[in-house]
């Protein structure tokens, strides 16, 4: 088990920044977050997309100020866990055990829930039973290619991971490829590639149609796939892949707890404390009387939320506000050289 | 200001007055309407705002970002008529405006 002063769930910039926070002021602290890099929204929505509202920073991108934060982080030494979703948080006396879905589990006074509008998971299949085939022949990512061997896989979307496994699985299975419409979101490399792999048959192209029926008992053995004119057609299967990129779900949070209206969690604005003593939430998953959902609020959040923590975390301390300008104890846990 | 209809899947209809400028999204999310949950808020990241156009309503709307369709890929059940909310502008001329929600949005 993981003793740390403080765990952060979720590596966006609210996460990131409380972080630096926490260290600033001596406490140590550990991040876990479902996606398998750094960032959250900020590099898995808008990598791209300029944001012009955080202060003395007249323009950036999310990748940008992920990395600026990333950058900021630098002196410090933190473990990040990623890869890995917070499944139970439950209260061992004055402490909380917070138990990941890979098993990872830690012992700490503070949890800070730095959860945006929740984890990234991958978006499902609708049609009826889908859940059954789910794992099974049903995937949503791919973990070891090996196991298409030889096989008709089935690959519905029409971004870069959908593209990107046809032309790889082309190799050694059937793949058929379908797609709601005739133009794709991948790179037009790739793009290209599926269209000259379609021409030589090696890949079975169908574009403007959408699954509608999973057929099987204990495995699928085919699917019905229905196009614009709802005209059906069979296809035999053995396993279905769907890409349809990631969406945010408030997840396993609904069961610690917590005052939550409108998947937000209900804090206060002293500490950022919620109905639970020592778990905090900050950032977009947050909730209270004027709230903005502004990465710059999240800053301040995580700021006050740090401070808090230090009472629990050094009960026996007291905590002493300083300035990075001219504090010695926060130069040196910088790195850097006083006056 | 347009009149703006939101119908939930289960049938329930809720008619609105929304001012020029703002999105049909935020006329669902300012006047709580369920339905429409707008995770990124109207950036058109996310296929949380997605909604059904009525046919004859479709054609009258301004035109599909660039990237839109891309994002609709992602969204709950798309359809021919699926837009995303958040790129809907209003403008007086869609008073009347009907459109349907899916099931779900995730």
């Amino acid at each position: 088990m993981i003793k740390t002063d403080a765990l952060i769930i979720g590596a966006g910039p609210t996460g990131l920044f409380t972080a630096h926070q926490l260290k600033l002021i001596g406490l140590d602290c550990e991040i876990v977050d479902n996606l398998d890099k750094i960032g959250g929204q900020c590099i898995e929505l808008y990598p791209d997309k300029p944001i012009y509202d955080i202060p003395a920073v007249p323009e950036c991108t999310g990748e940008e100020l992920t990395n600026n934060l990333i950058n900021q982080l630098k002196p410090f030494d933190i473990k990040f866990h990623l890869s890995e979703r917070v499944d139970e948080v439950t209260k061992d006396g004055d402490k909380w055990i917070v138990k990941t879905n890979k098993g990872t589990s830690f012992i700490t006074p503070n949890v800070i829930i730095a959860g945006g509008v929740g984890s990234f998971e991958p978006r499902k299949f609708s049609v009826e039973g889908h859940e059954k085939f789910e794992n099974k022949s049903i995937l949503y990512s791919i973990k070891d290619k090996n196991i298409f061997k030889g096989k008709t896989v089935s690959i519905f979307g029409g971004g870069d991971s959908a593209l990107d496994w046809a032309v790889e699985l082309s190799n050694n299975c059937n793949v058929n490829l379908i797609h709601r419409r005739d133009e794709f979101r991948g790179a037009q490399a790739t793009v290209d590639k599926i269209h000259e792999l379609s021409k030589s048959k090696k890949i079975n192209l169908f574009t403007k149609f959408q699954l509608k029926k999973l057929n099987g008992s204990n495995k699928i053995e085919s699917i019905d796939i229905e196009d614009d004119d709802k005209k059906i057609k069979n296809l035999k299967t053995d396993y279905v892949l769907g890409f349809f990129g990631l969406i945010m779900q408030l997840g396993p949070i609904a069961n610690w707890g917590l005052n939550i209206d409108k998947k937000t969690v209900e804090v206060d604005t002293e500490k950022f404390e919620t109905n639970q003593k020592g778990i905090y939430a900050v950032g977009d998953i947050c909730n209270y009387p004027g709230k903005l959902k502004l990465i710059l609020s999240g800053f301040h959040e995580g700021a006050l939320a740090a401070r808090a923590c230090f009472k629990l975390a050094r009960p026996n301390e007291k905590y002493r506000f300083e300035f990075t300008t001219s504090s010695k104890a926060i130069k040196n846990r910088l790195g850097v050289k006083s006056d | 200001m347009a009149k703006i209809t939101y119908i939930e899947h289960n049938g329930t209809n809720h008619t609105v007055d929304v001012q020029n400028g703002l999105t049909v999204m935020e006329g669902a999310v300012q006047n709580n309407i369920p339905g429409i949950d707008a995770d990124c808020g109207g950036s058109m990241a996310c296929a949380t705002c997605h909604v059904y156009v009525k046919e004859d309503w479709f054609d009258k709307i301004n035109k599909k970002n660039e990237g839109e369709d891309d994002m609709l890929d992602q969204a709950y059940e798309p359809k021919k008529n699926s837009r995303l909310s958040c790129q809907i502008i209003v403008q007086d001329d869609l008073d009347g405006l009907v459109v349907d929600m899916p099931e779900k949005q995730t």
